[in-house]
């Protein structure tokens, strides 16, 4: 393999082992504001139980988001430096503006939370958990900046060089550029995507507790909290969703096509439930409807777009399709919940308890496909219309250097997938009780 | 004037990532030497709050240096990529060692955590050693602002001397802040590692100083061509000279403030030397990538100014906070994983 495929495999390696950590920690970072919320306002024990015991799954899972995500930093410049010098100018802002106003906050009040419990009050502890989910949001929305103006990038002229070539983008105005038009739908769709990985977490987690009859009060409560949240979560993921995509249907329609494996443009588009390759089962006119308000509208296909400039279909429609189902899967099941909550049988229903803990990674392999579908979809491009990926990476670093450190970090990320599992799954199993009664120190 | 800004602005960010995760880098190289379970839980606790943040500060300066020079982060981090890579995974040694000793019982996984922890702390030292060396050498960067070199190029004597000098620094760093943070018996061993340090880091900078002068003599002219170049220096060695007198006096909060400035005298020294070339080019001095020609635009540079003044003195004021919660005598009663 040549360099630049090796640094995509290890960029889209790094990524998404990556992924799969944030969304818990910006999502359970809100259930946290709760209760430290709970615990300032109740006096009552059992909110220092569940706060000890959320805080430091938080904690296992913040490590290896962190450990991972200096990488990530890393990786602009070591294997993509062509676009670092091309966007440099705009796209090490929002970076350095998300260590600024967030790794801080989050690092600095996450050690109040955890190590804080005799040495400041209740008070205090409420509002660093407040500092660490405010925290986690900007670093959600100072990446998703970062992240959106490679695929609508807005507030910038082109700088050529002597001959004529261009050599790198300029800003012109910089809150156009921070604002740009995918940032919004894109930040709230990814965190009430984190949210609902924290809720199914939580939830999860608690039910697991019930079914073996467990750490009972701790569990109904908590249980309660990742339903509630996980209603308010789902449904906004589902609305942000469908923003979203209207959004990819304006700013970027060749994805849209892919996404939806809309091959010829046509006016009354119909919505493909399962996409391509699978059978095209449509609801007739409803794609034009949901994009367009009307019916009738014209929505552009793949053949609409020349051949080079498109991403591969087959992916990009697969995982667009295999996000949306799951996604209301997960939205139903949240539903369901609160209403067994209301009718009060939620926590003896053991079928659907059995079902909250293994949806457990539901969340996750969402969170990552929704990850594929932007930026596969976003292919063959680094940066939207501007800079092609094959014209984005490091010319001089020799391509054994790069599998040697895809190796490398493929070891190492296995290394710290077993010993962040084993280090939750010890958690999970001593229980809040084991948290609670630990001689801290 | 606003490129000059940015050049201070990361000399300042890269000193205050030296002096705070100087010390918690510090401490690991000196993590092996605890003797039993007790005092590697208390060296670990001496840092468990806040080395977290402290290496927050690398991140910040690694993002300010891609958004203010793009070119020189794009050309420096692919040209040292393998030894990029070994600072990550340096790095993500340590996170695992610190967060994972405390989750296992058994003594041989803790040991094996106590090398993660050591080897980690102990290559980060060295590497950054290695890289400040080899921007003061200077890299192969040709004319059209590319890096030549290969990454055996980068493990030059000199380079490696320098990784040997940023070692000492480190481990001095962190026996200055163990000094500070312990009692008793320990403390006193401790503060007799720092003086050994101390003497070992002062003649290895006297040694790396001549060095310099036969490596990059250009350095020099640049340093003396300031007129108030005497400022720096002079803070390295009021500091150096009252770091033993401290720790002898046991005057820790001080002989800790006096290594803290060492570090600081020396950066500055170093911004001076090397202003405004941030990677100058060994193939021809006039290929370097200076803070004026692999800079951004100057609405960028203007627009992170403002990010950076609303910013840094936050961050400043709760880390701060945090230090004056989290500081004072580590022991058995302090909160650690």
């Amino acid at each position: 393999m040549d360099a630049m495929t090796l640094s995509r495999v290890q960029f889209g390696l790094t990524a998404g082992f990556h992924y799969l950590f944030p969304p818990l920690t910006i999502g359970l970072a809100w259930i946290l504001v709760v209760l430290a919320w709970l615990r300032l306002r109740r006096a009552e024990p059992i909110y220092d139980q569940m706060m000890r015991f959320w805080t430091k799954l938080f904690a296992i899972n913040f490590a290896i988001g962190v450990a991972t995500g200096i990488i990530m930093e890393f990786e602009f410049g070591t294997n993509w430096s062509t676009y670092s010098k091309y966007v440099g100018d705009i796209f090490g802002a929002p970076l350095a503006a998300e260590a600024i106003f967030s790794f801080f906050l989050e690092s600095s009040f996450l050690a109040v939370l955890v190590f804080g419990w005799n040495r400041v009050s209740k008070r205090v502890h409420f509002f660093s958990a407040l500092m660490v989910a405010l925290g986690s949001v900007l670093s959600a929305f100072w990446i998703i900046v970062a992240n959106s103006w490679q695929q609508t990038p807005a507030g910038y002229k082109l700088v050529t060089d002597g001959a004529g070539k261009v050599v790198r983008a300029e800003l012109t105005s910089f809150a156009a550029a921070v604002f740009n038009p995918s940032t919004l739908p894109r930040f709230f769709h990814a965190v009430s995507g984190a949210l609902v990985t924290a809720a199914f977490v939580v939830a999860g987690i608690s039910a697991w507790y019930l079914l073996k009859g467990r750490h009972v009060d701790f569990a109904r409560r908590s249980l309660a909290i990742g339903i509630v949240a996980g209603v308010i979560a789902t449904l906004g993921s589902a609305m942000a969703g469908d923003w979203h995509t209207r959004q990819v249907a304006h700013t970027q329609p060749e994805k849209f096509a892919a996404m939806e494996a809309l091959f010829k443009t046509q006016s009354g588009a119909p919505l493909l439930l399962l996409g391509y390759p699978l059978p095209d089962l449509g609801i007739p006119k409803l794609l034009s409807l949901m994009v367009y308000f009307d019916p009738n509208a014209q929505v552009k296909g793949l053949d609409a777009f020349p051949p080079q400039d498109l991403p591969p279909v087959t992916f990009t429609a697969m995982s667009f399709h295999a996000m949306v189902w799951p996604g209301f899967m997960c939205m139903f099941v949240m539903l369901y919940g609160a209403l067994l909550l209301k009718r009060g049988r939620l926590y003896d229903s053991r079928r659907f308890l059995k079902a909250l803990f293994w949806l457990i990674p539901v969340p996750f392999a969402l969170n990552e496909i929704g990850w594929f579908t932007a930026e596969i979809g976003r292919q063959p491009w680094a940066v939207y219309h501007l800079l092609r990926t094959a014209d984005a990476y490091s010319p001089t670093v020799p391509a054994g250097q790069i599998l040697f450190s895809i190796i490398l970090f493929t070891l190492i990320f296995a290394g710290l997938f077993a010993l962040g599992f084993y280090a939750v799954r010890k958690h999970v199993l001593a229980g809040p009780e084991a948290e609670a009664s630990r001689k801290r120190g | 004037m606003l490129n000059t800004i940015w050049f201070l602005l990361i000399a300042v960010l890269m000193t205050i990532y030296a002096i705070l995760d100087g010390f918690d880098l510090g401490v690991g190289n000196l993590h092996l030497f605890a003797r039993g379970e007790e005092e590697r839980r208390l060296f670990i606790k001496s840092i468990g709050p806040v080395w977290d943040g402290n290496e927050v500060w690398l991140l910040t300066g690694g993002g300010a240096l891609f958004a203010a020079f793009p070119p020189v982060y794009a050309t420096v981090f692919s040209g040292f990529y393998l030894a990029m890579m070994l600072v990550l995974v340096a790095l993500i040694m340590r996170a695992v060692g610190v967060e994972f000793r405390s989750k296992v019982e058994s003594p041989s996984l803790k040991a094996l955590w106590d090398k993660f922890f050591f080897l980690g702390s102990f290559l980060a030292s060295i590497l950054f050693g290695v890289a400040v060396g080899n921007l003061m050498r200077g890299i192969p960067i040709d004319e059209t602002g590319t890096f030549t070199g290969s990454f055996l190029g980068l493990l030059n004597p000199y380079s490696v001397f320098m990784g040997i000098v940023s070692l000492a620094m480190f481990t001095l760093q962190g026996a200055t802040y163990l000094a500070l943070r312990t009692a008793g018996g320990l403390r006193a061993r401790v503060s007799g590692w720092a003086m050994r340090l101390w003497a070992a880091f002062a003649v290895l900078y006297l040694v790396a100083a001549f060095w310099t002068l036969g490596v990059s003599p250009h350095l020099y002219h640049r340093y003396y061509s300031v007129g108030w170049h005497w400022v720096t220096i002079t803070l390295f060695v009021a500091a150096m000279v009252a770091l033993p007198v401290f720790l002898k006096g046991r005057r820790f909060g001080w002989a800790f403030a006096s290594s803290s400035l060492a570090i600081a005298g020396l950066t500055s020294t170093l911004a001076l030397s090397a202003y405004p070339m941030l990677a100058p080019s060994s193939t021809n001095l006039d290929y370097s990538l200076t803070a004026f020609n692999a800079s951004s635009s100057p609405l960028t540079l203007q627009t992170m100014l403002i990010l950076a003044l609303i910013g840094v003195p936050l961050v400043l004021g709760y880390t701060v906070y945090i230090y004056s919660v989290f500081m004072g005598k580590v022991d058995g009663s302090t909160p650690g994983y």
